[in-house]
C-alpha cells in the first residue's frame, strides 16, 4: 500500500512542477462558473424550486461543480496510458511488480489532490463570494462531502481508465476517450444541472455512474443527505466503481494477452 | 539455469485493409521455435539485425508479452503467470528510453523503486550508496530525469535497474548515443558488476564494440531464431567478415588493382577496397601509396551488421 501512497504523492508534486497549466483551467472554471450562474438564475426566476433545488441549491450546485472539473477530470481524460503505449514506454509500466491499474488509479489520485488545491478553491470561492452560494458550516457535512468526493473519483478514475486502455487495441484512441469525455459532461450534469432533466431522462441519468461525478457530492454538500440516505448514496458509488474497476481489471488482463508493445 | 527457453515462438496478427470494407488477416512470426539456455553468471551478447525478434524475446523474457507457444522459464519462474515475482528478479534498462520518471529528481526516482520493489531498508541505502559511488551520481542527486544528460540519464537508470540487485539484468543498447567516454564507464561497470557480483546480463546491441569488451558468449538472432550461439572469437573466424579500406587518391580514375584487396566501389577520387579481417592492413595501404598517389585513407572495421550479413549469405 505505501508504494501507491508514494507514487500518489510524487505525482501530486510532478503536477506542483508544471502549474502553469493549471491557473488557465482555474481562470476558465471561475469565469464559466460565473455564466452558468446567470443562466440558472434567469431559470430559476419563474419558479422557486426545481427538482428540489431552489435558487440557492443550484447556485452552489453550479460552482461545486465547477470546482470540480479539475479533481474528477470531467473535460479531459488526464492518463498518460495512450501516449506511454505511442512510446513504447508501457513496457516499463508492465513489467513493474505493482498492480498496473492501481499504480494508475494512485497516479490519478495524486493529480486530482493537486487540483483540489490548484483548482477547485478559487472558482469556488469566488463563487461563495459572488453569489448566494450554501456553504456547509457542519464539520460532519464536509467529512460525508469529502466521502462522497473521493468515491466519485474513484468513479470518475475507472470510466477514464477504461477509455485509456481501448489505446491497446486502437491506434488512435482519442474517439474512444473524447465519446467518453461527453458522457461525462452531460450525463454527470456539467452542462445542465441533473435536476433539469426531465422526467424518465432524469430518472436514467440519476442511475448511470456518472451522477457520482457531481450529483452524488453535490447533494451530500447541500445536506440533503444524511444517515440512510447518505448510505445509499455511498453504496450507490462504490457499486459503481466496484463493477467499472473490475471490468478495468478485465480489460487490463485481455490488454495484457495481445499487448503489442510498440517500438524496439 | 537462469533463462530457459524451448520452441518459444511469438505470432502477431496483423489485419490489414484490403479493400473499402474486406480486411485480411496476416500472421507475422516474431520468434519462432528459439531455443536458449543461459547460465547463472554469464554475460551474454544477445545479437541480430533490426526486426530479428530480438526485443520480442527479450519482452517475453521480461514478462511483458505473453509467448503463442514453447516453454519459457525465467529463474525458475513462469514470466506472464508469476510476473510479479519475475519483476523482483531482474532489471531492464533500455538505451533508448528510460525508466525513470521524467519529472522527478534521481533521487525521488530511487525512493519509488525503493517502496515498489521492497528492497529492505539497509540493502537499498547500501546499494545506493555503492552505486551512487561507482557511477558518480551524487552531485546529480537531485537532478530531475529530464535535464540530465543521456550519458548521466544512463548511469541514473543502470542504478534503477540494480537497486533490489536483480539476477538478471537486460540491456537493450545501453552504449547508443554515448560518447567514447561514457562508453567506456558503463562497459567497466558492467564487467565488474558481472565479476563482482555473479550479475548474470543479457546485453543486446548493435555496437561491436561492446561484445568484444565484455562477452564471450554471442547468440545471433536472425529471423526469429537462433542463428548462432557460442563464442565470439568462433563467429568471428567462421564469417571472416572483411573489412573496408577507404582510399582518397589524388586523382578520379578507373578502379585501382592491389593484390588481397577487391574494390566495392568508386566514387570520383575515392574508393572503398574490401580486404580479409586477419589480412595486414598496413601492406595494403603501402601497397597502394606504391602504385597510386594517395592522399588519405581511413578503414571501417566489420560491423555485427555485416557479420550477420555475412553468415546469411554465406
Amino acid at each position: 500500500m505505501i508504494v501507491y501512497a508514494l507514487v500518489a504523492r510524487q505525482t501530486f508534486r510532478r503536477y506542483v512542477t508544471y502549474r502553469g497549466a493549471m491557473l488557465g483551467g482555474m481562470a476558465a472554471n471561475t469565469v464559466f462558473g460565473g455564466i452558468k450562474a446567470f443562466i440558472v438564475t434567469a431559470i430559476w426566476r419563474h419558479k422557486t424550486v426545481i427538482g428540489g433545488y431552489d435558487l440557492r441549491d443550484v447556485l452552489t450546485y453550479t460552482f461545486v461543480a465547477q470546482a470540480l472539473i479539475g479533481p474528477m477530470s470531467i473535460l479531459t481524460n488526464n492518463l498518460d496510458i495512450p501516449a506511454r503505449i505511442r512510446s513504447g514506454d508501457i513496457g516499463t509500466d508492465l513489467f513493474r511488480p505493482v498492480d498496473f491499474q492501481g499504480y494508475w488509479l494512485a497516479q490519478d489520485f495524486g493529480r486530482a489532490g493537486f487540483a483540489i488545491l490548484g483548482r477547485s478553491l478559487v472558482p469556488f470561492v469566488a463563487g461563495a463570494l459572488l453569489f448566494r452560494v450554501r456553504v456547509p458550516t457542519d464539520p460532519r457535512v464536509w467529512a460525508a462531502f469529502a466521502g462522497a468526493l473521493a468515491l466519485g473519483m474513484l468513479v470518475s478514475f475507472a470510466l477514464r481508465y477504461l477509455a485509456a486502455m481501448s489505446a491497446f487495441w486502437l491506434l488512435d484512441e482519442k474517439g474512444v476517450t473524447g465519446f467518453m469525455n461527453m458522457l461525462t459532461m452531460f450525463f454527470g450534469g456539467l452542462t445542465v444541472p441533473l435536476v433539469l432533466f426531465p422526467g424518465w431522462l432524469g430518472d436514467v441519468a440519476r442511475a448511470l455512474p456518472w451522477a457520482s461525478v457531481i450529483l452524488v457530492p453535490v447533494n451530500v454538500f447541500l445536506g440533503k443527505l444524511s444517515g440512510a440516505g447518505l448510505a445509499g448514496a455511498y453504496a450507490f458509488e462504490a457499486a459503481w466503481a466496484a463493477a467499472l474497476l473490475a471490468l478495468g481489471r478485465l480489460v487490463t488482463t485481455r490488454a495484457r494477452r495481445r499487448a503489442v508493445v510498440q517500438g524496439g | 539455469m537462469l533463462i530457459e527457453a524451448e520452441n518459444l515462438s511469438k505470432t502477431y496478427t496483423l489485419r490489414k485493409k484490403t479493400g473499402r470494407l474486406k480486411r485480411e488477416r496476416a500472421t507475422v512470426e516474431a520468434v519462432r521455435e528459439l531455443n536458449l539456455s543461459v547460465a547463472e553468471g554469464e554475460l551474454l551478447g544477445y545479437i541480430g539485425p533490426n526486426g530479428a525478434g530480438k526485443s520480442t524475446s527479450i519482452k517475453m523474457f521480461t514478462g511483458i508479452l505473453s509467448p503463442s507457444g514453447g516453454t519459457l522459464r525465467v529463474a525458475g519462474l513462469e514470466p506472464i503467470r508469476e510476473r510479479k515475482q519475475l519483476a523482483r528478479r531482474i532489471g531492464v534498462v533500455f538505451g533508448q528510453r528510460t525508466t525513470l520518471w521524467w519529472d522527478l529528481p534521481l533521487r525521488d526516482s530511487f525512493a519509488l523503486l525503493h517502496r515498489m520493489y521492497a528492497i529492505p531498508d539497509a540493502r537499498y541505502a547500501e546499494n545506493l550508496k555503492r552505486y551512487v559511488e561507482l557511477l558518480g551520481l551524487a552531485e546529480l542527486l537531485d537532478t530531475p530525469v529530464r535535464q540530465l544528460s543521456l550519458g548521466q540519464r544512463m548511469r541514473g537508470d543502470l542504478t534503477a535497474a540494480l537497486l533490489h540487485d536483480p539476477s538478471i539484468l537486460y540491456l537493450d543498447e545501453p552504449t547508443i548515443g554515448l560518447d567514447v567516454t561514457s562508453k567506456m564507464v558503463v562497459r567497466e561497470f558492467l564487467a565488474e558488476l558481472n565479476r563482482e557480483r555473479g550479475t548474470t546480463i543479457v546485453l543486446t546491441t548493435h555496437d561491436l564494440d561492446d561484445i568484444e569488451r565484455l562477452c564471450r558468449r554471442v547468440v545471433v538472432i536472425d529471423h526469429g531464431t537462433v542463428a548462432y550461439d557460442g563464442e565470439l572469437s568462433a563467429l568471428r573466424n567462421r564469417i571472416a567478415a572483411d573489412r573496408t579500406l577507404v582510399v582518397d587518391l589524388a586523382r578520379p580514375g578507373p578502379a585501382v588493382t592491389v593484390p588481397g584487396a577487391t574494390v566495392t566501389r568508386v566514387d570520383g577520387p575515392r574508393q572503398w577496397l574490401a580486404f580479409p579481417a586477419e589480412a595486414n592492413a598496413a601492406e595494403l595501404i603501402s601497397a597502394v601509396a606504391s602504385r597510386y598517389e594517395l592522399v588519405d585513407v581511413s578503414i571501417r572495421e566489420a560491423d555485427i551488421e555485416d557479420v550477420v550479413r555475412e553468415l546469411y549469405s554465406s
